[in-house]
């Protein structure tokens, strides 16, 4: 982010940045940058909140009338805590049925998918767009492809205009984006938090995540072991 | 909230591991200085990985170090994210764009004459790559910026 600022004020255009890690910005130093207190995903704070984001911008957009640089400066006010059903502990809205054999997962991921559909579609509709549309995949068909591939890392890319790194890429991202929309009735960063914790640790999706990710980094195909490098949170992987 | 101190060790590693990537920005750089702020017209440029539904994702190479292009009036609908990274928080981009992409508080702002305008064009980038990887068309983008009037541009990572 820094370095565009440098790239474009050589060229001709100011800029004002937002950090989200300060320790980077000090280090390159751009013209202007207006340094934020809020979760990585986060830039403006909070999501749904007109007059907080209109108050970091504001921060930023003033440092452009500064007489010179570079300016780091800090945006102190913190992104408001949770209100009302937000400030609730998470609760998954499903409980998924223990209908089928224990140890089949793949199943188990199917079945997931199945009993989320509803709270998916009835988050799409209140927000009008759903983000787990980039591979063109449903979200079932998604999940056979992972599951597939978490046990045999030959098998083909689902489309022939894609290459496996970044068909798997994308259906990752589907199925997560999915299972987040499904839950979200509209979480605060803390119920953000732990939608993501029970999504890698208490799902069949994550469950198949892990496995994929184990399978990628035992590969001889050098694109599916760059894939297992980042399939994973870091958090929730061993240091 | 999130500092560093708040991360994971395997977290906070990752992060200060990158710093020694970031050399070579001396704070020496050019400096523009602006028209005063109820006179700018302001784009933004987002290192969030987002763009608009059918434009090739961020997922491998030479395009992901390409910028997309999300004309102004692009529904939030039509608006996705295929950022690489997975150690982030993206609920809040699932539930409103704003918090990436603050589109909507920028036309207000112009409403108010706060700003003098908001560009017809704004620029995604995705920001999982060396700093130096983005610098062509980084600096290949300050033309458009230019032939749509632009006076200044609000920078945001994810």
């Amino acid at each position: 982010m820094s370095a565009l600022g440098h790239y474009l004020e050589e060229e001709g255009i100011a800029t004002v940045a937002i950090s989200l890690v300060r320790e980077h910005t000090e280090a390159m130093k751009p013209p202007r940058a207006l340094w934020v207190p809020f979760v990585l995903g986060r830039p403006f704070g909070i999501p749904n909140d007109a007059q907080f984001q209109r108050r970091v911008l504001l921060a930023a957009l003033r440092l452009l009338e500064k007489p010179s640089g570079p300016v780091l400066e800090d945006f102190t006010e913190e992104a408001p805590a949770p209100t009302g059903d937000d400030a609730e502990a998470f609760v998954c809205p499903v409980s998924f049925a223990p209908t089928v054999a224990e140890g089949n997962v793949a199943a188990k991921f199917q079945r997931e998918i199945a009993e989320l559909s509803t709270w998916h579609e009835l988050t799409m509709n209140r927000r009008g767009r759903t983000t787990a549309t980039l591979s063109g995949l449903s979200i079932a068909e998604a999940a056979k492809f992972v599951s597939e591939l978490s046990e045999n890392d030959a098998i083909a890319s689902y489309r022939k205009d894609l290459d496996i790194l970044p068909a798997v890429r994308l259906v990752c991202h589907d199925i997560r984006a999915y299972y987040l929309e499904s839950v979200a009735a509209q979480p605060g960063a803390k119920a953000a938090a732990e939608a993501e914790e029970w999504f890698w640790t208490k799902t069949a999706a994550g469950k198949t995540m892990f496995r994929l990710r184990q399978t990628c980094n035992a590969s001889k195909n050098e694109a599916l072991q760059r894939f297992g490098l980042r399939a994973v949170p870091t958090r929730f992987t061993p240091a | 909230m999130v500092r560093l101190a708040d991360l994971s060790e395997t977290e906070r590693k990752g992060m200060l591991g990158r710093i020694k990537e970031l050399s070579g920005f001396n704070g020496a750089g050019a400096w523009i200085t602006p028209p005063r702020l109820s006179d700018c017209r302001v784009a933004i440029v987002t290192t969030a990985g987002i763009h608009r539904h059918g434009d090739v994702p961020f997922t491998e190479g030479p395009a992901q170090a390409d910028y997309r292009v999300i004309p102004g009036n692009t529904p939030a609908a039509d608006i996705t994210m295929s950022h690489n990274s997975i150690n982030y928080d993206r609920t809040g981009f699932q539930q409103d764009i704003n918090v990436v992409f603050p589109i909507d508080r920028l036309r207000e702002l112009a409403a108010e004459k706060v700003i003098g305008g908001v560009a017809d064009y704004h620029y995604s980038f995705m920001g999982a790559l060396p700093a130096k990887a983005l610098e062509p068309r980084g600096r290949a983008l300050a033309g458009l910026l230019k032939k749509d009037k632009v006076d200044a541009v609000i920078l945001t990572p994810v």
